[in-house]
């Protein structure tokens, strides 16, 4: 037990510092207007209190010259707060290269979360120390918020779309993790723990928790087991249905003549909604899968698609269960937090 | 530094004057403004709507365009001309108020009138085709919960049935129809309101209760009965034209 | 000249807007704006108290980290309840329905306000509203936040949401009916001489005010109504189970509920513009940049909704614009800050308890409005928001601004409301309780919430604990210092020193009349030949009508 009150959290992110920088410069300013305001306001009322009961001082209409001054002095200021907050809000949505990809479901009152070499956890998250950790987050019933402190970022989950995260931790340890966004009756119950290990142990940890199979792994299940295969081949190679292989984070060409990049939010909706967004050259006749599905089945699809080699599907190829490997990179505009604009997350 | 005020005392002692205004003019341009920040609020209320319209017809186009393919064009037209006509005689009524002629003002309003209830009875109407195409959403009628028959390809054309285009889905059908409810029926019932109002004033006009100088009522009802009016001008195209390219080339 | 009421005994009018008309009914259908404005006093009041003692169920609850005073489901109900009826109930109607009602005719030299029908129509819409918010209450209450989330609220809630909705739908109304009036009044019926820019400052926060009640209410409004049906209907525009936008709903709602925090804070603004010309005999420093910051808050409040989304899946570009506006907003505040202390610069300051509202809300309000940068700043957002970080900001704006704003400008009015003082020394010692609590209360919650702790969390990490002991100390402190208030202002009612009608020797409008006024305001129209706060001796600032003494010239 510490016998001081701490006010910052403990640090343990690549942001953290980042963010309590700018923290502290704004608490500077705070302060130093805050005492400017009350230095002036307690010089004034002592100075000039009242002497005598009907004394009139001279009226002073004004200055444009000092309003000039306090309205851009202040505007100067906020600017830099402004371009600086933006700065480390930009970096903390660009989504990291070769990240550990980590599913989570969020559920009224749980955590839901998956790691890509399948190992499942409810309300824990163990991560190595010094990797880059991108969560892909979805929720089956209302908002939720994943918010780790330590780390100094929080997303908010929403049901019927894909928003993402990431975060470096940089301090092995034990951290909290909220529920941020008030989702009813258990809300402050839907906490838990992040452990941030070092790469031995947390090697060692998957090691023991070979529970499951991977995502990818069962997400193929699936494919099978729903009949994917008949329209879009074992290996996704394609058919009376798109190419599946490679599809993962490309420039599709739609009917119509838009083209779409093939993020988490399209494949999600291909698959929920297949009507309406139909790859060139092709007929609506997928059937919808609304209601077949739960949110964590379709996770699992979507990892085994993008488990699938690019180009002309390897046939065979056991879905990779190497994290690292996985996804390939999506455009920034896609996996900005919430992916893009909203029109293109909800259809 | 004081001086007291007494120009406008006793001066115009009209019966419509209102104790706490100092002459009819005062009055008038109260009346009028008040009018005007109301039928902004007004615009913003319908705004909300319109919004929600414009964001789910970029989501679901095809499912929008399927839907709106299936609303009743030609009463939908013909009810546009009865409001376009109805505003028309308003405006006369007001003119004629104006101008202190009672006969023509009664037959004015009184015509407003009808014009008004004639919509509100083809948007019954309209209102009973839905239903009994099971096309009102949700369960607001739990005895007919959504569910409209979709014509399948190659059936024989049913306009009870509805044609789903490519990408279109029933459940982005019933949004269209969720909307069009919450537009036309919050429109439907700004009419109501209007009908009412029109009826007061029809009374007072038979009455004589207007003259020259106190005229503003009728003024105030005719600005929100445009209002109105323009409302569902905007309605109509939005909801009964844009996309029947889609069906009809 | 010679000298008027204020240098003698004073002696209450015989005849003024309270003893006018006698009986419940000559209240119940009263027209005059007065006895309307205290019809509100007294219902916003009552509202007060309700969402005060949930605030403190809220504060007991937290004292402890393990949540054991009561269920989840009661805390949620309770801190629900807490922000609908004091957001909804108490501080958006509190200063312009009662002091804005009362003072804006007086101001302008009007008899009444423009519609006193709707006026009166108001108050009964809000109190309809008040009936079937309360009837939602006892019936099991309503555990969504005050925010309605969806798709929470609309499917997942299992308790009364229709019932409150209404009753903030037709709250709304009221709302927007008092906005209109305003506008309506301020635009028409200004007395022959009061040009826009001799008003004083509270007519043009409300102004501003005004405009916002009258285009962001309805938005709201219809929102609401849309959750309503799409709750009892089950289709859904905010529901992604059916296809619909959840995130929709919270651009719309904060369209309106953003700017209704400027609903809030504008008038306690123009109360404080007021209080620091009036109490220190000095005109406001850079009074069009006074008024045209009121406006330009009014106007840019409705373009900032979106950093309330900074973490809810809008997109980066999205909320480097929403972040950009927000500070820009944040530069009017700065400049009434500036020009009030300025003001204060070889000024005649005297420290009666309206004046030390008005520094209390000076300095809570430069601490609440700089904490808002904290806020607008997205990295810092993205970690503080929901978290008890935002909750010490918003209360700093709305108790530290908005409340204060009120108990000063009730105090300061209250003479002319009442005709009586209250007891001058019990108001300072009251100022001073409630600044202190005020601080102890929420000052912590800074430092909590950057430390981590979420927003409506029933039991919470023992971390914590030592920021909750210090809040809920602070608040029972908060809590003490505004029952004194409650009690002084009625036993000033039948036993304080009548006031006369220009206890300050101020020159506003609202001072050249007798305390309490006559139902219509002056004896006859005023003619306004002086600019806003044109301090002048006492003999020489005369009263309307038959009090005053005969004009000189004509």
């Amino acid at each position: 037990m510490q016998s001081w009150i701490p006010l910052i959290p403990e640090s343990a992110s690549s942001f953290s510092w980042k963010v309590d920088a700018l923290y502290f410069y704004l608490v500077g300013v705070t302060l130093f207007f805050a005492l400017l305001i009350y230095i002036g306001l307690i010089f004034f009322t002592v100075r000039y209190r009242r002497r005598t009961p009907y004394e009139i001082p001279r009226p002073i209409a004004g200055s444009h010259k000092l309003e000039t001054i306090w309205t851009i002095i202040p505007f100067v200021i906020a600017m830099t707060m402004f371009g600086w907050g933006a700065r480390v809000y930009f970096e903390q949505y660009k989504p990291p290269e070769n990240a550990i990809e980590i599913y989570v479901v969020g559920k009224q009152w749980m955590w839901k979360l998956q790691h890509a070499t399948g190992q499942r956890e409810i309300n824990e998250l163990h991560v190595p120390v010094g990797r880059k950790v991108r969560l892909i987050m979805t929720s089956e019933d209302v908002i939720h918020d994943f918010f780790v402190p330590a780390f100094r970022t929080k997303a908010d989950v929403v049901p019927g779309r894909y928003t993402t995260m990431w975060f470096e931790a940089t301090k092995p340890g034990k951290y909290h993790l909220f529920c941020a966004e008030y989702c009813g009756m258990n809300h402050s119950g839907m906490i838990g723990s992040v452990y941030v290990m070092e790469p031995r142990d947390f090697d060692n940890w998957l090691a023991g928790n070979t529970g499951s199979s991977t995502p990818a792994a069962a997400g193929q299940q699936l494919y099978q087991t729903l009949g994917c295969v008949s329209c879009h081949g074992a290996n996704g190679e394609g058919g009376r249905g798109p190419t599946l292989a490679g599809l993962f984070g490309r420039a599709t060409p739609l009917e119509g003549g838009q083209t779409i990049n093939a993020d988490e939010a399209y494949i999600r909706e291909s698959i929920l909604n297949p009507g309406v967004k139909i790859v060139a050259g092709f007929t609506p006749i997928m059937p919808t899968f609304q209601g077949q599905v739960t949110e964590d089945q379709l996770v699992q699809l979507i990892a085994f698609i993008k488990s699938l080699p690019g180009g002309t599907g390897a046939p065979g190829a056991a879905p990779d269960a190497s994290p690292a490997a996985s996804a390939p990179l999506p455009s920034p505009r896609t996996a900005s937090s919430p992916s893009g604009s909203p029109t293109e997350n909800v259809r | 530094m004081i001086e007291s005020h007494a120009t406008t005392e006793g001066i115009h002692g009209h019966p419509a004057l209102q104790h706490h205004f100092e002459n009819m003019e005062q009055q008038r341009e109260a009346g009028t403004i008040g009018m005007w920040v109301f039928l902004v609020t007004e615009i913003m209320f319908f705004g909300g709507m319109f919004l929600a319209y414009a964001l789910y017809r970029s989501y679901y186009p095809a499912s929008f365009a399927s839907a709106s393919n299936h609303l009743d064009i030609t009463l939908g037209a013909v009810n546009t001309a009865v409001l376009i006509v109805s505003s028309f005689t308003m405006a006369l009524a007001v003119y004629f108020t104006q101008v202190g002629k009672q006969r023509p003002q009664v037959i004015c309003l009184a015509l407003t009138l009808v014009l008004g209830l004639t919509f509100l009875g083809i948007k019954a109407v309209e209102y009973h085709d839905k239903y009994t195409d099971h096309l009102i959403p949700g369960r607001l009628i739990p005895s007919a919960p959504f569910g409209p028959a979709v014509q399948e390809e190659g059936q024989p054309l049913d306009h009870h049935k509805v044609h789903l285009l490519p990408g279109a889905t029933l459940p982005q059908v019933e949004m269209f129809y969720w909307i069009y409810f919450a537009m036309t029926g919050m429109h439907a019932l700004h009419m109501i309101i209007g009908a009412g109002l029109l009826t007061f004033l029809l009374i007072y006009s038979i009455k004589g209760r207007f003259d020259p100088e106190y005229h503003s009522p009728v003024e105030i009802v005719g600005l929100y009965w445009h209002f109105v009016d323009i409302v569902w001008i905007f309605l109509f195209p939005l909801l009964y034209l844009l996309g029947r390219h889609f069906e009809h080339g | 000249m010679q000298p008027i009421e204020s240098f003698e005994v004073p002696v209450p009018p015989k005849v003024n807007y309270i003893n006018a008309k006698y009986g419940l009914k000559s209240w119940l259908l009263t027209k005059d704006h007065k006895r309307i404005a205290l019809l509100y006093l007294g219902s916003i009041t009552f509202f007060f108290f309700i969402g005060g003692l949930y605030a403190l169920m809220i504060r007991l609850e937290l004292l402890t980290p393990q949540g054991d005073l009561m269920e989840s489901t009661t805390y949620n109900k309770v801190f629900t309840q807490h922000g609908i009826i004091m957001i909804f109930f108490f501080l958006i109607p509190s200063i312009p329905a009662t002091l804005g009602n009362f003072l804006i005719p007086m101001m302008i030299g009007a008899k009444d306000l423009a519609f006193p029908r709707i006026n009166l129509l108001s108050w009964y819409v809000y109190l309809i509203g008040g009936i079937i918010t309360i009837y939602a209450l006892l019936a099991g209450g309503v555990d969504t936040g005050w925010t309605f989330y969806t798709p929470f609220s609309t499917t997942f809630s299992n308790s009364y949401v229709v019932a409150t909705g209404l009753g903030i739908f037709i709250n709304g109304f009221s709302s927007i009916l008092t906005g209109l009036n305003f506008i309506v009044t301020i635009h028409t019926m200004r007395a022959p001489g009061m040009t826009w820019f001799r008003m004083p400052l509270f007519l043009w926060s409300h102004y501003a005010t005004s405009l916002i009640m009258i285009l962001g209410t309805p938005v709201v409004a219809i929102t609401i109504l849309l959750l309503a049906f799409e709750r009892v209907s089950g289709v859904g525009i905010f529901n992604p189970a059916l296809g619909g936008d959840p995130v929709l709903f919270q651009h719309l709602f904060w369209f309106y509920s953003h700017p209704a925090v400027y609903i809030m804070v504008l008038p306690s603004m123009g109360v404080v513009s007021e209080l620091v010309a009036n109490f220190s005999r000095k005109n406001i420093f850079g009074y069009s940049f006074v008024a045209f910051s009121s406006l330009a808050i009014a106007v840019f409040g409705f373009l900032v909704w979106g950093h309330h989304l900074f973490v809810a899946s809008q997109s980066v570009y999205a909320g480097m614009i929403f972040s950009f506006l927000s500070f820009a907003v944040a530069i009017p505040s700065a400049i009434k800050v500036f020009n009030w202390t300025a003001t204060l610069y070889k000024s005649s300051i005297s420290y009666d308890t309206p004046m030390l509202y008005a520094l209390g809300f000076i300095g809570l309000f430069t601490i609440g409005g700089m904490t808002g940068l904290f806020l607008a700043s997205l990295a810092v957002d993205v970690h503080v928001s929901d978290t008890y970080f935002v909750v010490a900001h918003f209360h700093y704006i709305m108790v530290g601004g908005a409340m204060m704003g009120y108990l000063g400008g009730l105090h300061y009015w209250w003479p002319k409301i009442s005709g009586r003082m209250y007891p001058e020394g019990w108001g300072r010692f009251s100022a001073l309780v409630i600044f202190v609590g005020f601080n102890l209360t929420f000052l912590p919650q800074f430092v909590a919430g950057y430390l981590g702790m979420p927003r409506r969390y029933h039991a919470y990490p023992p971390e914590f604990q030592v920021f909750n002991v210090l809040s809920t100390a602070g608040a029972s402190i908060l809590g003490f210092g505004m029952l004194i208030p409650a009690i002084y202002f009625v036993w000033s009612m039948r036993y304080g020193r009548h006031a006369g009608s220009n206890p300050w020797n101020l020159p506003g409008l609202e001072w050249r009349t007798q305390s309490p006024p006559p139902t219509e305001n002056f004896e006859v129209t005023p003619i306004v030949t002086w600019e806003a706060y044109e301090f002048a001796p006492p003999e020489e600032t005369e009263v309307v009508g038959k009090f005053g003494p005969e004009p000189e010239r004509i």
